[in-house]
C-alpha cells in the first residue's frame, strides 16, 4: 500500500455508470449525472460510460433555449474537478450517429465494443438508468 | 474470465438492448430475459438466429413468470434456454460477480 | 448473501418495480438479506401513501411498506428526484424514508450485489 492510500477507505468497488439515452427526450441522462457527481465523492472506482444514444449527451454545442429545459451538458466538463477521469465511449455508437470525438464536449477515451466489453467485465456495481 | 448476469427487460423488436449486450457482453457472462424481453427467447421469432449464435459462449435464461403471463407457454423457446423462476433469478444473482441491467 | 436493490420507476408505468419486489420477496425466502432498496428516478413513486390503485389490482406502495417493516428493510427515497416530482415527508408511505443519492452509492459498496430495475 503507499503512503498516500493509508486513510481511504476499505473496500474500494469498481462502480461503473452505463448511459445509454439521448438527453432532453427523457430524464435519465440527467439523473444519471446527478448519481456520478454524488458518487465521485465516495473514493471509490469510478467510470462512466457512453454507449448507443447515450453517446449523444456529450455532443458540443448543445443549446436548449427554444425548448425551455436546462442546458446540463456544461456539467460534464465539471467531471475532471470531480476526479472522474476514466470516461468511455463507445466507437461502434459515435459512428452510428455520424459522430466523431472532435463533436465531443469532454475529452474522452474511445474504445471499440471489444475494449469496452473487457471493462466493463471488470466491474463490481453497475448502475444505468 | 467473467462472471456477469446480464439483465434484459426490453423486447429487441422495441429497443436495442440485447443487441448492444449481446456486442458487450464476454463469453462466460450470463444472460437473463426478463418482462418484455422474454420475447426475444422464443424460437420462431426472427431474434432467435442472433441468440442462438452466441449459444455456448453465453448462457441464456428466462423468466419464467413472465413468458406465462405473456401467453407464451405454448411456444417453444429456443434450443439451450433455460427456465427460471423468481428464486432462480435470485441464484444467479448470487452465482454471478456482477448483475448488469441493460435499460 | 446480502443484497442491495434500486428501482428507477414508479409502480404503474413500467413493470420494473414490480419484477424489483418479487425478486426481494424470493430472494428473502431464500435466506438473503436485502440491504437496502433504493428508489430514483421516478421510483420515488413507490413510496406516495396517496396512491389509490383500483381494489383488484396489486398496490406495490403497501406491499414495498409491508415487506420493508416485516424484514426490517431500508427503503430509501432518493431526495433530489423525490423533490422535484412533489413526494415529500406529508405524503410519504411509511416504511419509507427520504434521504440523500450517496445511499445509493453507498448501498452498492455494502451490499454483495447491486440490481438494477428499470425501463
Amino acid at each position: 500500500m503507499e503512503p498516500w492510500e493509508e486513510d481511504g477507505p476499505e473496500v474500494v468497488k469498481r462502480f461503473m455508470y452505463v448511459n445509454r439515452r439521448a438527453p432532453y427526450g427523457t430524464i435519465y441522462a440527467l439523473e444519471c449525472l446527478e448519481v456520478v457527481l454524488i458518487a465521485a465523492a465516495f473514493d471509490q472506482d469510478v467510470s462512466v460510460v457512453f454507449v448507443d444514444d447515450g453517446v449523444c449527451q456529450l455532443k458540443k454545442d448543445q443549446d436548449t433555449t427554444a425548448i425551455g429545459m436546462k442546458n446540463f451538458s456544461n456539467t460534464y466538463r465539471a467531471l475532471d474537478d470531480y476526479d472522474v477521469e476514466k470516461i468511455y465511449v463507445e466507437k461502434e455508437s459515435l459512428e452510428a450517429r455520424g459522430l466523431t470525438e472532435e463533436d465531443l464536449i469532454i475529452p474522452v477515451e474511445v474504445l471499440a465494443a471489444d475494449q469496452l466489453g473487457d471493462i466493463m467485465a471488470q466491474q463490481d456495481v453497475v448502475i444505468s438508468s | 474470465m467473467s462472471t456477469m448476469l446480464h439483465l434484459i427487460n426490453k423486447s429487441p423488436f422495441d429497443r436495442n438492448a440485447l443487441d448492444t449486450c449481446l456486442r458487450l457482453a464476454k463469453t462466460g457472462s450470463s444472460v437473463l430475459l426478463l418482462e418484455d424481453g422474454v420475447y426475444a427467447a422464443m424460437s420462431g421469432g426472427s431474434y432467435a438466429k442472433a441468440v442462438s449464435d452466441r449459444m455456448g459462449e453465453l448462457t441464456f435464461y428466462v423468466l419464467g413468470p413472465d413468458v406465462s403471463a405473456r401467453g407464451l407457454d405454448d411456444k417453444p423457446l429456443i434450443d439451450g434456454i433455460d427456465v427460471v423462476d423468481y428464486g432462480g433469478f435470485v441464484d444467479l444473482v448470487v452465482e454471478h460477480e456482477t448483475a448488469q441491467s441493460w435499460l | 448473501m446480502k443484497l442491495a436493490i434500486l428501482v428507477n420507476e414508479g409502480p404503474f408505468t413500467h413493470q420494473a418495480s414490480d419484477s424489483a419486489y418479487r425478486f426481494a420477496e424470493a430472494a428473502i425466502a431464500k435466506g438473503h438479506e436485502i440491504g437496502r432498496v433504493f428508489f430514483y428516478n421516478d421510483g420515488v413513486f413507490n413510496a406516495n401513501k396517496l396512491s389509490e390503485p383500483q381494489t383488484d389490482d396489486r398496490n406495490l406502495v403497501a406491499l414495498w411498506a409491508e415487506l420493508g417493516q416485516e424484514n426490517g428493510i431500508d427503503l430509501v427515497v432518493c431526495i433530489a428526484a423525490a423533490l422535484r416530482r412533489g413526494i415529500k415527508e406529508e405524503i410519504l408511505k411509511e416504511g419509507f424514508r427520504i434521504s440523500g443519492l450517496g445511499q445509493l452509492v453507498e448501498a452498492g459498496i455494502e451490499n454483495d450485489r447491486l440490481v438494477v430495475f428499470g425501463d
